[in-house]
């Protein structure tokens, strides 16, 4: 340094690098910057991702979500078709060892026949192997109109002989994978749609609750309060009466959508409320305020951000008890009825001792409910570790 | 002090009352007196310390000359360098939103004063683009420059919050407060939450910033070491009311107020052999929503006479520049932090 330095420029060049960090190697520096600049939703993916339930959860939805989307493509048989020669079938299984033990790459089933033994009264199921009935993908099969828009009739997988029932038929002979398939659709959709229903009222009442307090608030919390109060298994055995009998079952499909979205919002409404009644008091909000931000900015910008993540949270965990909502109801008849197709209807025929008994394969919608359930639980379990990614 | 400077604000008569609700409809369960009747007038180019222990209402109070509360009662009246005198207590919602870029505020907590979800880019732009002060480059432009006068790096505004400690985080709130280039700013006890190395650093910035925009503080803090280091003048804050205002050396040689004693008898001494008896008060600051008969400091005073519990005394300029709200301010001799 030579003479004539000025001081103050000392000051500068040491001021411009606040508290220097030991240097790093060039890796470590990186992923400290990816780490700095990332936005929320990277840093609750990746707190996300060490749940290793959580995605086990995520992957089963997608499944299940790519079943609800391509039910008829994916399901050998269309919901109501029938297999006038195979009432109560059993579940078929399929093979690739024939029964001169020889091995096939394809797989290929063999025709059930049931009969009653004569001396103990059991049920007695036994496989023709004498013709094999190979089971082929994409096969040609009834005709369907995907989404109610694109016809085809090929199918991704089935039999070109005899038939093909996976999970056995019901009592009119149809098969119980593909009604299943579909059943997942509407049950999915139920929950989805009744979720938006009530995620928009609660949002918006909830909103409106917290965000002016008061007596408003007084007096929408009281409401809230009537609602829960309401046993609701009365309540929807009631509401679900007074729906017209004559009306066709899409329209019933349709209220009883609705009917749990209206009756479900009370909760998010509450957690929307107390949420915005913490955040208002956040001094960055104030801080907002005092920076010149409008309501409508402060409203945009910081209090939605803030909260959206909890809502998502609560929206799926919400989301089963709209599903067992809706098969409870359409399982006491009460809900959605034939020749609508909820995994709840489809319960309907597994009501008697005969069923337990003899056709226990009729109770394979129960395993998707309780999968489908469970699944949500631990998404919305990940998620909720997820949610708050500034907690230190 | 000279009192040839132009007064920048002017505080009349200032409450904030907030309504206490309980049970059923909330009906009439008393008011928090949390501001009490606050008169003070800051000058242009100062900083007027505003001290006071835990619930003696100097936030509130700092917070509502800002209107990030509304007042119950009272005038804020702002003399800006170029117009006309404007009383904000009185202005409505677009008004007053127009006028945050002549009075801004620096938080006590460095976490939870910014929005974790923007960058610190958007943080520090708030003030420009919600108060629509710039648009455009000239938002970038601003930004870069004041992030780099608080000595943040241009590198530093591409992450978010979280990416900094609390010395760092207080630099983006001081560049948030300051980019519309305010004349008046609340601090309101930004260095508190700090380390004390790091206090230090938060303190020059704010000075230094001082004198480069010539701006007025209003420094809200119940560290006297931190407000002597700081201050011009010092206002003393008991149960939301003032009861004593005077120039900071002043005040810390001879203070005219028993309270003010005893706060200054609560600074811990570097030096070893200066051994000060520290005047301990009894008892706990009053809740502000019962506060007790005539002067609020009596019951914990130790100078308090019978004329104590009756009356209450207003605040009165006892010599030049020193205001104290006792009744016997003028006759005790009272002892500072500082021997003259």
């Amino acid at each position: 340094m030579g003479k004539g330095f000025d001081m103050t420029q000392i000051t500068e060049a040491v001021d411009v690098t606040p508290r220097p960090t030991p240097p790093p190697s060039v890796i470590a520096r990186d992923a400290e910057i990816k780490y700095y600049t990332a936005s929320q939703f990277q840093l609750m993916w990746w707190k996300f991702k060490k749940h290793r339930l959580a995605l086990i959860g995520m992957v089963i939805l997608g499944i299940f979500v790519f079943i609800a989307l391509f039910a008829e493509f994916l399901s050998p048989y269309t919901p109501g078709a029938r297999t006038p020669n195979y009432l109560f079938g059993g579940p078929q299984g399929l093979h690739f060892v024939d029964a001169d033990g020889n091995f096939h790459l394809r797989p290929f089933t063999y025709a059930l026949s049931a009969a009653m033994d004569p001396e103990t009264f059991l049920l007695e199921v036994k496989e023709d192997t004498s013709d094999p009935w190979p089971v082929y993908f994409f096969v040609k099969g009834d005709p369907y109109k995907m989404w109610g828009l694109i016809e085809s009739d090929i199918h991704l997988f089935g039999v070109e002989e005899g038939h093909l029932h996976l999970l056995g038929t019901d009592q009119l002979g149809r098969d119980l994978l593909s009604r299943l398939f579909h059943a997942t659709r509407t049950s999915l959709t139920i929950g989805v749609v009744g979720l938006f229903i009530s995620f928009f009222l609660g949002l918006i009442i909830g909103g409106i609750s917290g965000f002016f307090g008061g007596s408003i608030d007084e007096v929408i919390q009281r409401f809230i309060e009537f609602i829960r109060s309401i046993p609701t298994l009365p309540l929807w055995m009631a509401l679900a009466a007074s729906l017209p009998r004559e009306w066709s079952p899409q329209r019933v499909y349709f209220t009883i959508t609705i009917l749990l979205g209206l009756l479900g919002w009370t909760h998010l409404a509450r957690r929307v409320r107390g949420k915005l009644l913490s955040l208002r008091e956040e001094d960055f909000v104030v801080a907002a305020r005092i920076a010149g931000s409008s309501d409508a900015r402060i409203i945009a910008r910081h209090l939605l951000p803030s909260f959206l993540s909890y809502i998502i949270v609560d929206l799926s965990i919400s989301f089963p008890y709209m599903i067992l909502a809706e098969t409870s109801l359409s399982f006491i008849g009460l809900g959605l009825r034939a020749p609508v197709i909820s995994w709840g209807v489809l319960l309907q025929d597994a009501q008697n001792i005969q069923a337990i008994a003899l056709y226990p394969w009729l109770f394979t919608p129960v395993a998707f409910v309780i999968i489908s359930v469970m699944a949500f639980s631990f998404v919305g379990d990940g998620m909720r570790d997820a949610a708050d990614p500034y907690s230190r | 002090m000279s009192d040839y400077r132009r007064v920048l604000l002017e505080v009349k008569n200032l409450k904030k009352y907030f309504p206490l609700r309980h049970g059923f409809l909330g009906r009439g369960a008393g008011t928090v007196r949390a501001v009490d009747g606050v008169n003070l007038h800051i000058l242009q180019g100062e900083t007027l310390g505003l001290v006071g222990e835990s619930g003696s209402g100097k936030t509130t109070a700092g917070r509502t000359i800002l209107r990030a509360f509304n007042p119950t009662e009272g005038e804020i009246i702002f003399h800006l360098q170029d117009g006309p005198a404007t009383d904000i207590a009185k202005l409505g919602s677009t008004e007053l939103r127009a006028f945050r870029r002549h009075a801004q505020m620096i938080f006590q907590d460095p976490y939870s004063s910014l929005n974790p979800r923007m960058t610190v880019r958007d943080i520090i732009a708030e003030p420009l683009v919600a108060g629509g002060v710039a648009q455009g480059d000239e938002v970038d432009d601003r930004v870069r420059e004041i992030a780099r006068r608080c000595q943040l790096s241009l590198e530093h505004l591409r992450r978010y919050p979280h990416a900094f400690s609390g010395g760092q985080r207080q630099r983006i709130g001081i560049a948030r407060a300051l980019v519309v280039q305010p004349q008046f700013v609340v601090c309101d006890e930004p260095v508190s939450a700090l380390d004390v190395s790091i206090q230090a650093q938060i303190l020059n910035l704010l000075m230094d910033m001082q004198k480069e925009f010539g701006l007025t503080y209003l420094f809200v803090a119940h560290d006297l070491s931190v407000v002597e280091h700081v201050s011009d003048r010092v206002a003393v804050m008991y149960l939301g009311r003032l009861v004593e205002v005077a120039p900071t050396a002043d005040l810390f040689y001879q203070p005219l107020h028993p309270y003010t004693e005893a706060l200054m008898s609560a600074i811990p001494a570097l030096d070893p052999d200066e051994v000060m008896k520290p005047v301990i008060l009894e008892g706990e600051i009053p809740s502000p929503a019962n506060p007790p008969s005539g002067c609020p400091f009596h019951p914990r005073c130790p100078y308090a006479q019978d004329v104590c519990k009756q009356d209450m005394p207003p605040l009165k300029e006892y010599k030049p520049g020193r205001f104290a709200a006792c009744h016997f301010a003028d006759q005790l001799s009272l002892k500072g932090a500082l021997k003259s």
